[in-house]
């Protein structure tokens, strides 16, 4: 499937380089492709697996994570992604999904939190629970609008602090967030990036994560993505699981309010 | 008249300093003072959750500059004064090349352009980096693949000529963009050491030399 895929992806890439075409045309017939690979969308084998993870007995407590409480009460999926990240009272803390998710293998399935992180990012051959967990869990809003909550104090924290991580200089090319999704319509060489400041695009982009990566042949959540941005950023490498990356979901996630879940995606 | 308006300066003066006082009092005013508290946390946040890795460190990270501070905290606007302090001093750091030869091989320089490894925690640490022009700008026309965040440089000289202030401009543009323009998008390839002064040669020609396509 996965090369199959990558070999669709190659040839159409191909296709592109062949006819030159003006620069608009080629943004919209990738947008064609897209649509073209929606129908069967890979993602649906990790949400799968991920739903069998939930629900399967882990050693060594024996427990699933069918009392996992992911904001909604113990065991509620439906909806639970479209309010996360949150405040957790039992933890006192602000949790993404994959940072609560590895709370729970820990306190329900007595997990370390070496096992409970295994593999968070999967790669042939070694797949990630992860990866899959959060596939199943986030399809499950599918539909539901967007609805990030600032109220706790903690919430209003981690929200201004991903603003301010947004907007932050640093490294070889000062490059911050902003520097390339501030603006509309703005690209680099022929990838269109969403201006995270404009609700339309933030919703569009916020709402399509996590996503199937035709390029890496895996499901990859926000963690994932925000911390791929950062290398490119020329940032050094945060944990897996940060605050600092779940600030900036936050940050994400509140700006893309309204917004209706269609995830998981299907990208390039 | 004098003592008059010297004493209402300063009943004005008491009364502006008791109301910064109550406010401080009061409210703990001043946005700025939380924003600061923010700022503090993700920096605490950054000095714990993040590695160095390959070229990528966590000092230079946590160790802006003062564009990078001033750009950070003022993203869109900025005073006259910021603006000009960025401007000058940036400026200053624009390293000419000693033996006066600005422009070197512009097929090199195209493949300058066109690369856009180097600096990431994936590189390698000591490589060889490239500028990734294409990434933001439009440069020939046979590389349709071109990003749009700076301003097409196709037909540069064409366009511009290549008197010694367009290239002493360009040359300086290039080594440090914030010294034309306070907190541009554009890296500053000299002054941070991303590109060395052969490598700005090789760039140079790709945009002045009339042998290079950008000029066709």
């Amino acid at each position: 499937m996965k090369l199959f895929l990558q070999s669709i992806f190659t040839a159409y890439l191909i296709h592109l380089s062949v006819f030159a075409f003006a620069e608009n045309s080629s943004t919209d017939e990738i947008a064609k492709y897209r649509e073209l690979l929606a129908d069967g969308n890979p993602a649906e084998l990790w949400e799968m697996r991920g739903e069998e993870l939930w629900k399967k007995k882990v050693a060594p407590k024996g427990a699933s994570l069918e009392q996992c409480d992911l904001g909604k009460g113990p065991g509620v999926v439906k909806g639970a992604y479209v309010e996360l990240p949150r405040y957790f009272k039992d933890v006192n803390k602000v949790m993404d999904l994959e940072q609560r998710l590895i709370q729970c293998r820990k306190t329900l399935q007595g997990l370390t939190h070496e096992q409970a992180t295994k593999a968070h990012y999967g790669s042939a051959g070694n797949p990630s629970d992860i990866e899959a967990l959060v596939a199943y869990i986030s399809a499950e809003s599918r539909g539901m609008k967007m609805a990030v909550s600032t109220k706790h104090p903690l919430e209003k924290e981690a929200y201004e602090v991903g603003k301010k991580f947004f907007f932050y200089r640093a490294g070889s090319h000062d490059f911050s967030c902003a520097t390339c999704h501030s603006v509309d319509k703005q690209r680099i060489r022929l990838q269109e990036l969403p201006n995270l400041l404009n609700k339309e695009d933030a919703q569009k982009s916020y709402t399509t994560w996590p996503a199937y990566r035709v390029s890496q042949g895996e499901v990859r959540t926000m963690q994932h993505r925000l911390t791929d941005c950062m290398r490119q950023q020329r940032l050094p490498e945060p944990i897996y699981a940060s605050d600092t990356v779940t600030a900036l979901i936050m940050f994400l996630a509140k700006g893309a309010e309204g917004g209706v879940y269609d995830a998981p995606a299907l990208k390039r | 008249m004098m003592p008059q308006r010297l004493n209402d300066k300063g009943v004005l003066m008491k009364k502006v300093f008791i109301a910064i006082m109550a406010c401080i009092a009061i409210t703990g005013c001043t946005t700025a003072a939380v924003e600061t508290d923010y700022g503090k946390t993700m920096l605490n946040l950054l000095k714990s959750e993040f590695t160095s890795k390959g070229p990528a460190t966590v000092e230079r990270m946590l160790n802006q500059d003062e564009v990078q501070k001033i750009c950070s905290e003022y993203p869109v606007e900025r005073t006259e004064e910021m603006t000009t302090r960025i401007l000058e001093s940036q400026m200053k750091s624009v390293k000419f090349p000693a033996d006066g030869q600005y422009l070197g091989d512009w097929k090199k320089g195209e493949q300058i352009a066109q690369n856009g490894r180097g600096m990431q925690s994936s590189d390698p640490v000591g490589g060889v980096n490239g500028g990734n022009c294409y990434a933001c700008h439009n440069i020939t026309k046979s590389e349709i693949s071109y990003g749009n965040i700076g301003p097409s440089l196709y037909n540069y000289a064409k366009l511009r000529g290549a008197s010694d202030e367009v290239i002493k401009y360009t040359w300086a543009k290039i080594y440090n963009p914030q010294a034309y323009t306070d907190c541009s998008s554009m890296p500053r390839f000299g002054h941070s050491g991303i590109l060395d002064e052969q490598q700005i040669k090789d760039v140079m020609a790709l945009l002045l030399d009339p042998a290079s396509p950008v000029n066709e």
